[in-house]
């Protein structure tokens, strides 16, 4: 079994939800990425998503776009993105790594498939990659048995949402609102209804992030979904340091833990 | 005809031009693309839709353009003959609008009440603006801080036509940021809002369907140079940005394999100097903005700033079928500096009494040095894509007419 199954299996038998924090790698500087995402972890997250800072983040709102530019103009190189996955596993860890297409492109996707192998990184979350332009991604991942995670969004056809969860492993990731990144006051009804829309067509785990940022929607989100994605909330918690990022990851793992949500949220 | 006849230059069912184009996008924009392809495959099939297309061209947008011949600007090229397509004079001022009005169409078509758009120079800014007026549409254009220092007077035109102007200070503040910005806009407002790519890149059906739009200035060409020369040009020269004018134009030659296309990218301060836009001449292949093409690029596949004088022709990405293009040696693709390009705007200014964009002045450096190799017989066509009053400013700045401040 790869490790992501294992490590969702073991959450699914605590019957509670996973929760996965996003930093970028190199924010603000990479020795201190290493430091914030060690804290994510001491904090309860049980899954890290190491993203990489790009020059063109168009998926992403204004938290995350002036974190990825912090980490460039601090000199982060694409290559320092294992050497800082290592430091998660090396912690005891794990960690997939969230990236824009281009970089893997150009560093070679099978050279970055091994690099992260040996980094102990499990996969990778591609966010302006579909299945429809991954074949090399595909052989790749297969060859390397690394996890490919694919998005589904609010206005994903069924055709669509079926061929998406066809191509992952590991998990699915449901962007919960149709938009950018960014911590949200309400992460709204349909994410629910993506969630049960993509359960309709896989066994896999489904995480849903964009937008929650405290412990109560992190419950709310536990209730429907296999896994809590929090990113803009953690980067913010960032600049406030280490203390703050573990004390957020405190408060979401209670969140993930209670489901209290489960009347609020209709399906 | 019930099935449109299938363009051999078309890319394939999922938009590549050999190991280009496709969709490099967020899952959460793929079902309006699939939407646009799917009208806009309805459209070109539609007779009601190809008439009003073609009436707007004719009426409002005043085509066919000239095709002007530059006798006294041709004798500073070696003697070859050089024609001008005047792109300058349609309606709005370059070859932006026949794009705009195709795609406005569209938006009318999806039922969509919003429109946003990216813009360099303003040109597709103002284009844009413009159709959005006519057809009742609400319009948002986003434009690097940059470009509305530079072209302050368009911003002020798409005021005046009722846009809102959004100034975007994200990276380089110019053209690739202003594209982000749209993107991000349209991720958010999908369900509501057409956007409305100016130029021949993005993911599909952008590159196919921008190019299909402006493929009207090739085919007049290739008409009225018969007309007026009696045979095909030796070479037709265009700038290329992201590359709708120069695939425009160079669609009308493509099956005649004895008319060199040849497309002139902004050199900036020199190749040399590292500060440029010359995506096929120096890039390498990645993938930016949707679509895998050449790219300006690092070692780490971050995105160079490209710089040019010129605000239209800034973009470190470029057009997939261009990369094709390149790659079967079907067309070249050159660079010309800011000097370069500035010393053919006066040139032409004052040989002929035709300002010329900055960007279109690219073209008309490169058909001197075209001119030059071609000798005596030599028969150009340069696709003058827009008329230069908006960049009086700069001009004024680089030659010295006003204190530089
Ligand atoms: C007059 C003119 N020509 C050319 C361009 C470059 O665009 P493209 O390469 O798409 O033709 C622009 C862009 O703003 C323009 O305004």
């Amino acid at each position: 079994m790869k490790t992501l199954d294992a490590l969702f299996a073991q959450v699914r038998a605590e019957d509670r939800a996973a929760l996965i924090g996003y930093l970028p790698a190199g924010y603000p500087t990479v020795a201190e990425s290493k430091e914030l995402l060690a804290a994510m972890l001491d904090g309860g997250c049980d899954l890290v998503e190491v993203g990489v800072p790009y020059s063109d983040p168009v998926m992403d709102g204004p938290t995350i776009q002036a974190a990825a530019d912090t980490a460039l103009r601090n000199g982060f190189r694409l290559r320092e993105t294992f050497d800082v996955v290592q430091s998660v596993t090396d912690h005891g860890g794990h960690a997939v790594v969230m990236t824009y297409w281009n970089p893997v492109h150009h560093y070679g996707v099978d050279a970055f498939a091994r690099d992260l192998i040996a980094a102990g990184g499990h996969g990778l979350i591609t966010p302006d990659l579909i299945p429809d332009e991954a074949e090399e991604w595909l052989d790749v991942s297969e060859k390397h048995a690394l996890d490919r995670i694919f998005l589904v969004a609010p206005s994903s056809s069924e055709e669509r949402i079926a061929r998406t969860v066809k191509a992952s492993s590991g998990f699915v990731y449901a962007t919960a609102v149709m938009g950018v990144t960014g911590a949200r006051e309400s992460v709204g009804a349909g994410a629910a209804e993506l969630v049960r829309r993509t359960r309709a067509h896989t066994e896999l785990p489904i995480g849903v992030g964009l937008g929650v940022r405290s412990g109560e929607q992190a419950a709310e989100v536990a209730s429907f979904a296999d896994a809590v994605i929090v990113g803009s909330a953690f980067v913010t918690a960032a600049k406030e340091g280490a203390g703050a990022v573990r004390a957020l990851a405190e408060e979401l793992a209670g969140g993930v833990r209670r489901k209290s949500g489960h009347a609020t949220v209709a399906p | 005809m019930t099935e449109r006849q299938r363009n051999p230059h078309d890319p394939d069912e999922r938009g590549h031009f050999g190991p280009y184009g496709g969709r490099f996008m967020p899952e959460a924009l793929i079902g309006a693309l699939d939407e646009l392809a799917a009208e806009y495959d309805k459209a070109q099939r539609d007779p009601a839709f190809v008439e009003e297309f073609t009436r707007l061209l004719r009426d409002y947008a005043n085509r066919p353009s000239l095709l002007t011949e530059a006798p006294r600007f041709a004798e500073h090229a070696g003697g070859a003959r050089i024609f001008l397509k005047r792109e300058d004079l349609n309606h709005t001022g370059s070859h932006k609008i026949n794009n705009v009005l195709g795609q406005a169409l569209l938006t009318k078509r999806m039922g969509k009440k919003r429109v946003i758009a990216e813009t360099g120079a303003g040109q597709h800014g103002v284009a844009t603006a413009t159709a959005c007026a006519l057809m009742g549409l609400e319009c948002t254009v986003y434009m690097g801080q940059v470009d509305t220092e530079r072209q302050a007077l368009n911003v002020a035109r798409m005021n005046l036509l009722g846009a809102e102007v959004i100034p975007v200070k994200t990276g380089s503040r110019t053209l690739k940021d202003a594209i982000n910005e749209a993107l991000r806009d349209w991720v958010t407002n999908v369900d509501t809002t057409h956007y409305l790519l100016g130029t021949a890149a993005g993911a599909h059906p952008f590159p196919m369907m921008v190019r299909n739009f402006h493929t009207v200035i090739g085919e007049e060409t290739r008409r009225q140079i018969l007309e007026k020369a009696g045979r095909l040009p030796d070479a037709v020269a265009a700038c290329v940005g992201g590359g709708s004018n120069a695939i425009g134009i160079f669609h009308g030659f493509i099956d005649d394999p004895d008319v060199r296309l040849v497309g002139f990218e902004p050199g900036g301060h020199g190749i040399a100097s590292g500060e440029h836009g010359a995506t096929l001449s120096e890039g390498t292949p990645g993938v930016l903005h949707g679509a895998r093409s050449y790219l300006l690029q690092d070692d780490d596949g971050q995105t160079i700033e490209a710089y040019s004088i010129s605000a239209g022709l800034d973009y470190p990405g470029v057009g997939p079928e261009h990369a094709w293009l390149k790659d079967t040696g079907r067309a070249e693709y050159r660079s010309v500096t800011d000097d370069e390009a500035m010393d053919a705007f006066q040139l032409l200014s004052r040989t002929e009494g035709i300002i010329p964009a900055i960007e279109s002045a690219h073209a008309l450096a490169g058909a001197l040095v075209l001119g030059r190799e071609l000798g005596q017989d030599g028969l150009i066509v340069v696709n003058l894509s827009g008329r230069g009053d908006k960049d009086m400013d700069t001009a004024a700045k680089h030659f010295g007419y006003v204190e530089d401040s």
